[in-house]
């Protein structure tokens, strides 16, 4: 392990790693550490992703050292892009009701089951706190792979029930049938503190969230305590992987200014 | 042959809105942004407006100005601030009635009513709680078969409702005077989906060509908005202030800074509204180059 190797370097691995096997399809973070991840995996080993310049147009690095960094200023955001495809806000739309896209949100909350909220807290009809709006989440989820990424794991955001269904979960995937729920899969839900799946089922056959690894330096019972929501804990559960020399100095490249690190502190 | 001469006023055009009426809006967040036409809107007494827009400012203004009654969006975003407070303090103290539908709901529903059928199918909203929370949002079921492995069914979607709008606002980078316009950034947003869903649309524009410089002046896969669709034309330079208007200028983040704030009190309000919006286009714009000096 190299000095300077931080929790954020693990989170951003962790969220590379649920692109893994995604081959041809585009590569759609939203969020700082998520577009870590992601233009971290297509600058290593998902190299066929498409990636968006974060607006208008997909773009097609001409090798992994042309993947640029996130936050650029506007004129070198524009001069360092590869242009492969003009991809205004309607033709996204087009593109994810197609389906060849991968989608890491943001949960203001997520359950057991993967329902994710972004709308607003307590009664949608007179919320405690107006959020986002739905956004894009009912049709993402509905319409391809979606995963989540959480930077303050607590029992605020890992909830028993959210208060809007903004994304769907597979409880609701699984009330609409086989037919309407065939595009829906949430892969991976990301936190500052381990990655969750959900490959495992609860006593129905649905689905339902996994402890898949704690990042290093966090127990399972810390994970669980921050948890307000049931997970199924395996007798094993792994350590998050680390990230290899490689993969730290793309981080370091992607990241030269450590957003990141307001995301997930280095201390 | 030339189209006739539509070019007119801001306040022009509000004189021929009505309350009550339902005003669709171009643009997306705090981007290209009709507020020539936000700012009169402001300085009239219209009211009980149902506003549909990907929202921004012009969604929060309306909402702190209590013009808006009820708003249909996919979002409220000042961008560079996620959260737009005016909208959010609305929806908090239930000031306002929101119709908050996937953004991609929103595209089929302006699409509807443009080609004048009554909904769009689309998977968007099934399983979420967009149809529970919204009683008007209801689901059609296919006739035609879905074959999925060996279930066979007829699929149940989300039916989106023609969004049909009394009068779109939109604002373009350049257009003729008679309403043949074009955006000469990166993203047309919906704007000329929010025309034809409307019974008139007026283009508010940086600048206003003669039509035979619009095919050198834009790309013609640029001139997406004919002027058969459009009432009226308004010539107002950096009109989308304090949003973005690309590759014109670039948003006022200062600006917008100060509008943000006044969502904190009235007296934050009343002191911007005094400052910035009782007085016409051209003493706001002298505002601005004064701020901005």
């Amino acid at each position: 392990m190299t000095t300077d190797l931080t929790r954020a370097d693990i989170c951003a691995v962790a969220i590379a790693d649920a692109f893994r096997g995604d081959g041809e399809r585009l590569c759609n973070p939203i969020g700082n550490l998520p577009l870590i991840g992601g233009r971290l995996a297509v600058a290593t080993f998902e190299p066929h992703m498409m990636l968006t310049d974060g607006f208008y147009t997909l773009m097609d690095p001409t090798g992994p050292d042309d993947v640029p960094p996130i936050n650029l200023p506007e004129p070198e955001r524009i001069a360092q892009r590869t242009v492969a495809h003009w991809n205004p806000y309607r033709e996204m739309f087009s593109l994810l009701f197609h389906g060849r896209r991968h989608v890491m949100m943001g949960a203001t909350q997520v359950d057991r089951y993967g329902n994710q909220n972004i709308a607003a807290i307590g009664d949608w009809l007179k919320p405690r706190r107006q959020l986002l709006g739905f956004r894009g989440a009912p049709g993402n989820t509905i319409n391809h792979t979606t995963s989540y990424w959480v930077p303050n794991h607590s029992p605020r955001v890992f909830v028993e029930a959210v208060d809007v269904v903004c994304g769907i979960g597979y409880d609701r995937a699984a009330e609409l049938g086989p037919v309407a729920s065939r595009f829906h899969e949430i892969r991976r839900v990301v936190s500052n503190l381990g990655v969750f799946d959900f490959e495992a089922t609860d006593s129905n056959g649905i689905p339902t969230m996994r402890l898949r690894s704690v990042h290093p330096g966090v127990s399972v019972d810390e994970i669980l305590e921050a948890t307000g929501c049931d997970v199924v804990v395996p007798d094993q559960v792994p350590e998050s992987r680390l990230p290899t020399p490689d993969e730290l100095e793309t981080i370091h490249r992607l990241d030269p200014k450590g957003l990141r690190f307001y995301e997930v502190p280095a201390s | 042959m030339p189209g006739p001469d539509k070019r007119c006023t801001e306040d022009e055009v509000v004189a021929e809105l009505e309350s009550g009426m339902t005003i669709g809006i171009g643009g997306w967040g705090s981007r290209r942004k009709p507020m020539s036409l936000i700012r009169a809107i402001l300085r009239s007494d219209l009211k009980d407006l149902t506003i549909v827009a990907y929202g921004g400012p012009d969604i929060g203004l309306l909402c702190r100005s209590g013009q808006a009654a009820k708003v249909i969006t996919g979002f409220v975003s000042l961008d560079s601030i996620p959260l737009e407070a005016n909208y959010g303090v609305a929806r908090q103290n239930g000031t306002v009635e929101a119709e908050e539908w996937d953004e991609g709901m929103l595209l089929l529903g302006l699409t509807a009513a443009g080609w004048r059928v009554p909904f769009l199918p689309c998977r968007a909203g099934l399983g979420s709680d967009i149809p529970k929370l919204m009683p008007n949002i209801l689901t059609v079921r296919s006739p035609y078969p879905t074959v999925v492995g060996d279930v066979e069914e007829n699929e149940e979607l989300i039916a989106v409702p023609a969004l049909e709008l009394d009068v779109a606002l939109v604002h373009q980078n350049v257009s003729d005077s008679s309403g043949n316009a074009a955006w000469l950034g990166e993203d047309p947003y919906m704007d000329d989906l929010f025309v034809r869903a409307a019974k008139k649309a007026y283009v508010s524009c940086e600048r206003i060509v003669a039509t035979d410089e619009l095919a050198s002046v834009a790309d013609v896969t640029h001139l997406r908005i004919a002027r058969m669709d459009v009432t009226g034309v308004i010539h107002a330079p950096n009109g989308a202030h304090f949003t973005e208007c690309q590759p014109d200028y670039g948003r006022d983040e200062a600006f917008q800074k100060r509008y943000a704030a006044t969502a904190k009190s009235d007296e934050a309000w009343v002191e911007f509204r005094d400052e910035f919006l009782d007085l016409d286009e051209a003493g706001y714009q002298a505002k601005v180059k004064e701020l901005q000096a």
